[in-house]
């Protein structure tokens, strides 16, 4: 997003930023991304709400953050659950989890994120996180596993959910004319169909397991 | 017990005890350090190990050459600009596009902005805390961080006693709170540090401060890239209209205003590197003037490319210059040729990979790179394929390949573009360099020369530092000169003639460079029927944190370890202290293999 979008804004409610986190490149990592990327593409959200995609960001994200009236963090995390699990967790809870839970590498840069706008006075009012259980984030290169891409539509709904109830926040779906720039949040060469459909096959590629992360997986 | 002379001149001895750090935090990625302590404590041998797999390359086959940033860009988290940077360049020298003028200067203000930011972030955020302890800064009297403040940089406005007090409380409320949040992973009994508490202070309030300013330079990305984070970079020139007298409508061209206000905040980070952040290096290194060890491989071998040229297409306009230094000849400057395929080569000896049946040994240039996992380990590993205890160095040990020049490994960064400016004369690099080591002098009662003092882990921290203020001068040097070009009616940004893919020759090959924050960033792109055939990206973490090469030469993060004492091995603050001052990016070098959620590095002494 542009960060003049929200200073034309004169609302009483302060920011509310629906933050999409992970790497697109590991698979059901990129979850948090996808989820921002379909709510871009299907709705426009007035100020003061606003989506990003935060890829990982972390320490480099904090100038977006703060001050925010409210927070909503959408990504994909290790919960000890049946993969494609959703589960939201609000307030303290959420660096916990994070710090806790998060198995890849912006797991420290977001939770330290946290922390320093809390040392600095400026924490978010309202935080939560959307999170869903990763099939697989090893496999570089590829895409979300079927189980994890099913949850897309329904915590994009949840996400608009706790825009509506605990904000009273209401996108509205795009016109069949919305610009182009509104519509698209991500990159056009590495959306969710470009970045899936445009992968070269295993052999062409040359993929290979990593024997270390096949034994871990079994194990 | 093996004591073994290198062929680059260095004694490893794996004998005494073996601590393991794993992973080594703070950084970007994942990696973990091995190292032998004598009787003394004094480390003898030295194992770095990247733990993830590097498979960014089979990514990008098959895809559009065009499009190749936009992934690249997505490697990690804080080397996006640079990745995206080699990558377009590269496939403009594949397909001899040149880019207008105006492109070549924005591109370099985003370049130089990205450099600025990074290596300010890495100091206060990522290493000052390996010198700076934060819980010791709660016993310092305000009114002597106050005359410290004075005494280092007498141009900083915020000095006040009262000011210190106040961040001072902030930092105290903070930790009552019992959340000592970021700080919670120090060491911060150890005698390792040495700074006194007015100076701690002093630090930590800087360190929010950075905090504070970072989030205003990055607006410059915002304006130029269009978005942030994730800016927009094209092959051809910079995605981002010129319309000096227009106004902010949709599209949002670069106009009159937004130009001043990149100025603005060009000359604010200006300031805050000249006032704040070189004087906080140049004060806390002052401290540690007897702590002169982590040199290793930048007393002997150091490479960059050469970047940030005054006349596009002109590598003598380098204020960055390129070259390689050999054996500590500051008086001999090589030239470097990334396309010349005996030059730049990668080794996987020791590296879990494989060339082929007979092809253990050699060295590929990275257009004929080939990554090709290949996970084994030595008949003296301690531990199971999944869990490791001890790798065995004689064998393979790391996910990260070994690059070498002409055979020789190099460290690459801050440091070894300066030495290399340094020994070239470049003027100002050379009068900020004398100015800085006279006012480091003056503070510690000592009289080091540049030979002394920059093949240190302190030296590395300081060329960052004045790395990031000649990034700061040089932008707005690039400022003037936008706005000369524009007032000169110049309006283009981009070149398209090239863009359409059946312009392309059937077959095309180019070279990206970078002086990246990291060092030296090499993309290389082979094209064939429109399409990526090939694609390696040598990092600068490769170079510095790589293993052994097939003649038993060590890279620079092992020998930066060799001979320095630990005052605590269980606590190792030296290691990570001087590791941090090369500010890896093992993301970029590898890619995740384990998963890990502890906090805490690991520390086990054997």
């Amino acid at each position: 997003m542009t960060a003049n979008k929200t200073e034309q804004a004169a609302h009483p409610l302060g920011r509310v930023l629906i933050l999409g986190i992970g790497n697109i490149l590991w698979a059901d990592e990129g979850f948090g991304v996808r989820v921002v990327e379909y709510l871009a593409a299907r709705y426009h959200f007035p100020a003061p709400a606003e989506l990003m995609d935060g890829g990982t960001q972390g320490l480099y994200l904090l100038p977006q953050l703060e001050g925010l009236d409210g927070l909503i963090i959408v990504d994909a995390i290790d919960f000890g659950l049946p993969p494609g699990t959703i589960h939201t967790v609000r307030g303290a809870d959420v660096p916990a989890t994070i710090g806790a839970r998060k198995m890849s590498l912006h797991q420290t840069g977001f939770q330290e994120v946290l922390a320093l706008l809390d040392l600095r006075g400026h924490a978010p009012r309202q935080v939560a996180l959307i999170g869903v259980q990763p099939v697989n984030m090893q496999d570089y290169g590829g895409g979300l596993t079927p189980p994890v891409a099913a949850r897309v539509p329904e915590v994009a709904e949840a996400v608009l959910t706790m825009l509506a109830n605990d904000y009273g926040l209401r996108p509205t779906p795009h016109t069949t004319n919305a610009a182009e720039d509104e519509t698209s949040l991500v990159t056009a060469a590495v959306t969710r169909d470009a970045y899936e459909s445009g992968r070269p096959s295993e052999e062409d590629a040359c993929r290979h397991g990593d024997p270390r992360v096949l034994a871990r997986m079994g194990g | 017990m093996t004591s073994t002379q290198t062929p680059n001149g260095f004694s490893l001895d794996n004998g005494g005890r073996r601590i393991v750090v794993d992973p080594i935090t703070r950084i970007e990625g994942h990696m973990r350090i091995e190292a032998n302590v004598d009787e003394h404590n004094i480390i003898r041998n030295a194992v770095s190990t990247g733990t993830m797999w590097r498979g960014l390359e089979v990514i990008l086959k098959g895809r559009d050459p065009r499009d190749a940033w936009a992934f690249v860009e997505r490697i990690c988290g804080v080397c996006t600009g640079c990745h995206a940077l080699a990558s377009v360049r590269a496939v403009e020298d594949a397909l001899d596009i040149r880019i207008p003028t105006n492109a070549f200067l924005i591109r370099q203000i985003m370049e130089k902005v990205l450099a600025w930011h990074d290596h300010v972030v890495h100091f206060y955020h990522l290493h000052a805390l390996d010198w700076v302890n934060p819980v010791n800064a709660l016993k310092a009297d305000p009114r002597a961080t106050s005359a410290l403040q004075l005494a280092v940089s007498p141009n900083n406005p915020k000095s006040s006693p009262g000011y210190f007090r106040d961040v001072q409380n902030r930092l105290k409320k903070f930790v009552e709170s019992g959340q000592l949040g970021i700080f919670r992973n120090g060491y911060w009994d150890s005698s390792a540090y040495l700074l006194p508490p007015e100076a701690d202070l002093m630090a930590v309030t800087h360190y929010l401060e950075a905090l504070d300013f970072q989030k205003e330079i990055v607006k410059v990305h915002t304006i130029l890239g269009g978005k942030n984070p994730h800016p927009n970079y094209m092959v051809g020139g910079v995605p981002c209209a010129i319309n000096i007298d227009g106004d902010m409508a949709a599209g949002a061209p670069l106009n009159m205003e937004r130009l001043n206000f990149i100025k603005l905040k060009l000359q604010e980070a200006f300031e805050f590197s000249q006032n704040v952040y070189v004087p906080d290096v140049i004060a806390i290194a002052s401290y540690y003037k007897n702590w002169l060890y982590g040199g290793g491989l930048s007393a002997k071998n150091l490479m960059d490319y050469g970047d940030c040229p005054t006349v596009q297409g002109d590598p003598s306009t380098d204020r960055f210059p390129g070259g390689v230094i050999l054996n500590g000849n500051w008086d001999e400057i090589h030239p470097i040729d990334a396309r010349d395929p005996e030059q730049v080569q990668e080794f996987v000896t020791h590296s879990w990979y494989e060339y082929g049946a007979g092809r253990e040994d050699i060295g590929l240039h990275p257009w004929e790179g080939v990554t090709d996992p290949h996970y084994v380990l030595g008949p003296n590993t301690k531990g199971t394929r999944t869990n490791i205890q001890a790798v065995d160095e004689e064998a393979k040990y790391s996910w990260v390949k070994a690059p070498r020049w002409r055979g020789n490994a190099c460290e690459v960064g801050p440091l070894a573009r300066y030495i290399l400016a340094y020994s070239k004369g470049v003027p100002y690099v050379k009068a900020q360099v004398d100015d800085a080591l006279g006012r480091f002098n003056a503070l510690a009662g000592t009289s080091l020369t540049p030979r002394e003092a920059l093949p240190t882990t302190i030296g590395r921290t300081l060329a960052r530092a004045l790395e990031a203020h000649y990034c700061a001068q040089q932008l707005l040097d690039d400022y003037d000169a936008l706005i000369a070009n524009i007032v000169n009616g110049d309006l283009a940004t981009a070149n398209v003639a090239k863009w359409d893919p059946a312009t392309w020759p059937k077959e095309a090959k180019g070279v990206g460079l970078v002086a990246a924050p990291r060092g030296g960033l090499g993309h290389w792109i082979k094209i064939r029927d429109g399409r990526i055939e090939n694609y390696q990206c040598v990092v600068p973490s490769t170079w510095n944190g790589g293993p052994r090469d097939a003649k038993g030469n060590i890279g620079a993060f092992e020998a930066a370890l060799l001979g320095m004492p630990m005052s605590n091995p269980e606590q190792p603050v030296e290691i990570l202290r001087t590791l941090h001052s090369f500010d890896p990016c093992m993301a970029c070098a590898t890619h995740v293999m384990a998963p890990d959620g502890d906090e805490l590095a690991r520390v086990t002494v054997r």
